[in-house]
């Protein structure tokens, strides 16, 4: 019998290659659990990733910081909340932050004071067109853990605020598509319906979901954030009066009030809405007979 | 002088002749041209985590360049025996120390002028202004801080038999005063004696390189440091390198050289 040459004994492997993977190809997919749509770092990390989506949520803060953040050995002092990351100069969240990130103090020894001058030691925040630098860190930190609520509304917040509503609108809808029961993320978008899309009826039963939402957590016994049940229920309590339902306003500001931390200020408003709805009533009675 | 510079230039041959720069300069230029094509949000003027990313990858090639390169330096010319004619020509161990100290220290520095020269591109061509100030300043405090580095592993070469060991052990080193070094005036305050009183020293005496890592006033288009601080980080950077020699010479002097 003739001896086949190398090439031959070549062509002939990559020939039986290729029909195998042919063959081979469509079982393979079915062996892995593993969607078509999984992104790179799934595959690379698998669930092991939301261990480094912390670290980059953190960076985005570093970012919005410029530089100017607590280390590890700082972290009592650290800002313990994201509240910051949405706040303007001036607002109450911003001022109790400008306190938390005085963490530096007198420098303790001749090391430390030469050392001051090749780092950032000034608290700035990033403005203007550069705030959109924070929002590489968060998208990547919700690649890597698309169960972390702030960071769908924080990069949604600065989306925003950088007129990229469209963008933002499909970030925060892949976060509710992961965490459908988010009340946060409803209320973010309700707010971009609201103040940026100019829709208020989209808004308002954007954050009537919230709400149900938030009461099934509460009703489960998760605990949900009073905050932020305050919140939901004084946008849409001003939604629902500009609507002209003042009876269901007043209901909503009765709930805000429950979780509000200065109560006589939405008091005040419900007293106003109360002596609205009252001159309403007797104005409509003649009418209605 | 002429055998110093001799032994400096065969050293600096090795590097490019070696292809551990090579490797290192394409990833490092790869990865931050992907991320650096990345679009986030249909937003192109995001470029500070592509600065920060490559800015980290240039650190980490070129402390891997100066320990890699300055490990294997003593060991390889004992190994090979090459030592023996090396030192009949007639060179003193004192010129071997000081040539091969100044072959990796300026193998690094070239390295960094590549590094450098392809960051302030990338990064110019993204954010249309080039602050060329910023960057010698950075690459010049890092090249001082690659110097202290390569004097210290040219010190463990003579006192560690394995080259491997000797960068296990300066990588370790390095990497710890380069996270913790800024800090261990903290920890040793929350000390009970005589703990306190250790960390403190050891606070004070090692070199602090972390002083050098301005990267964050790159990333961040900050000030520049001041020159005259910049003038006493590198006083204080050759001052180490000069312990770190001659503690190297100490050693090495009377060190039997065959295996």
């Amino acid at each position: 019998m003739k001896r086949l040459g190398p090439y031959v004994i070549l062509v002939l492997l990559l020939a039986a290659c290729f029909s195998l993977a042919t063959v081979l190809q469509e079982r393979v997919s079915s062996w892995s659990k593993r969607g078509e749509s999984d992104n790179v770092l799934k595959v690379l990390f698998g669930d092991g990733r939301r261990l480094f989506a912390d670290q980059f949520f953190v960076q985005a803060d570093v970012a919005f910081h410029s530089g100017y953040y607590p280390s590890i050995f700082d972290q009592a002092r650290a800002p313990k909340d994201t509240g910051h990351l949405t706040a303007k100069e001036g607002e109450p969240a911003e001022e109790e932050h400008e306190k938390q990130m005085n963490f530096l103090g007198p420098p303790r020894d001749w090391i430390e004071r030469f050392g001051r001058h090749f780092v950032i030691t000034e608290h700035t925040h990033l403005q203007g067109s550069h705030e959109s630098e924070i929002l590489p860190w968060l998208k990547t930190a919700a690649e890597l853990d698309p169960q972390k609520i702030e960071t769908y509304t924080v990069a949604a917040y600065w989306l925003r605020d950088l007129g990229k509503v469209k963008e933002a609108e499909r970030f925060l809808r892949e976060g509710l598509l992961n965490n459908p029961d988010s009340y946060d993320i409803l209320f973010e978008l309700g707010q971009l319906y609201g103040e940026s899309s100019h829709d208020p009826a989209r808004a308002r039963r954007i954050w009537d979901l919230a709400l149900r939402r938030w009461s099934e957590q509460e009703a489960a016994g998760k605990k949900p954030d009073l905050l932020k049940l305050g919140q939901i229920a004084d946008f849409l309590a001003h939604l629902e009066e500009k609507e002209g339902n003042l009876a269901r306003a007043i209901e909503l500001l009765e709930l805000a009030k429950k979780a509000s931390p200065s109560p006589q200020a939405l008091q005040k408003q419900i007293d106003e809405l109360r002596q609205k709805l009252g001159a309403r009533a007797p104005a409509a009675a003649p009418g209605s007979r | 002088m002429n055998t110093v510079l001799a032994i400096t230039s065969v050293v600096i041959r090795e590097l490019y002749r070696r292809k551990d720069f090579y490797v290192l300069f394409v990833l490092t230029a790869v990865i931050t041209l992907v991320l650096g094509s990345v679009s986030f949000f249909h937003d192109t003027k995001m470029v500070r985590y592509g600065k920060d990313i490559a800015l980290l990858l240039m650190w980490i090639s070129a402390l891997v360049i100066a320990i890699a390169t300055t490990a294997r330096q003593i060991p390889a010319e004992r190994e090979n025996r090459t030592i023996f004619p090396l030192l009949a020509k007639p060179v003193t161990r004192w010129q071997v120390i000081l040539g091969k100290f100044a072959g990796c220290w300026l193998a690094c520095g070239l390295a960094l002028i590549v590094l450098y020269l392809f960051f302030g591109i990338v990064s110019g061509s993204r954010e249309h202004h080039w602050p060329l100030l910023n960057y010698c300043q950075a690459m010049w405090l890092q090249w001082v801080m690659l110097g202290m580095v390569v004097a210290f592993v040219l010190l463990g070469s003579v006192v560690f038999t394995a080259p491997s060991s000797n960068a296990t052990i300066s990588f370790i080193v390095v990497l710890g005063i380069l996270f913790l070094g800024r800090y261990l005036n903290q920890v040793a305050l929350q000390q009970a004696e005589p703990v306190k009183t250790l960390v403190y020293t050891l606070y004070f005496l090692i070199p602090h390189l972390e002083w050098y890592d301005v990267r964050d006033l790159i990333i961040y288009d900050q000030h520049l440091v001041g020159w005259v601080d910049c003038g006493l980080a590198t006083l204080y950077g050759f001052l180490y390198m000069g312990v770190f020699l001659l503690g190297a010479w100490l050693v090495f002097r009377r060190k039997p050289l065959n295996l």
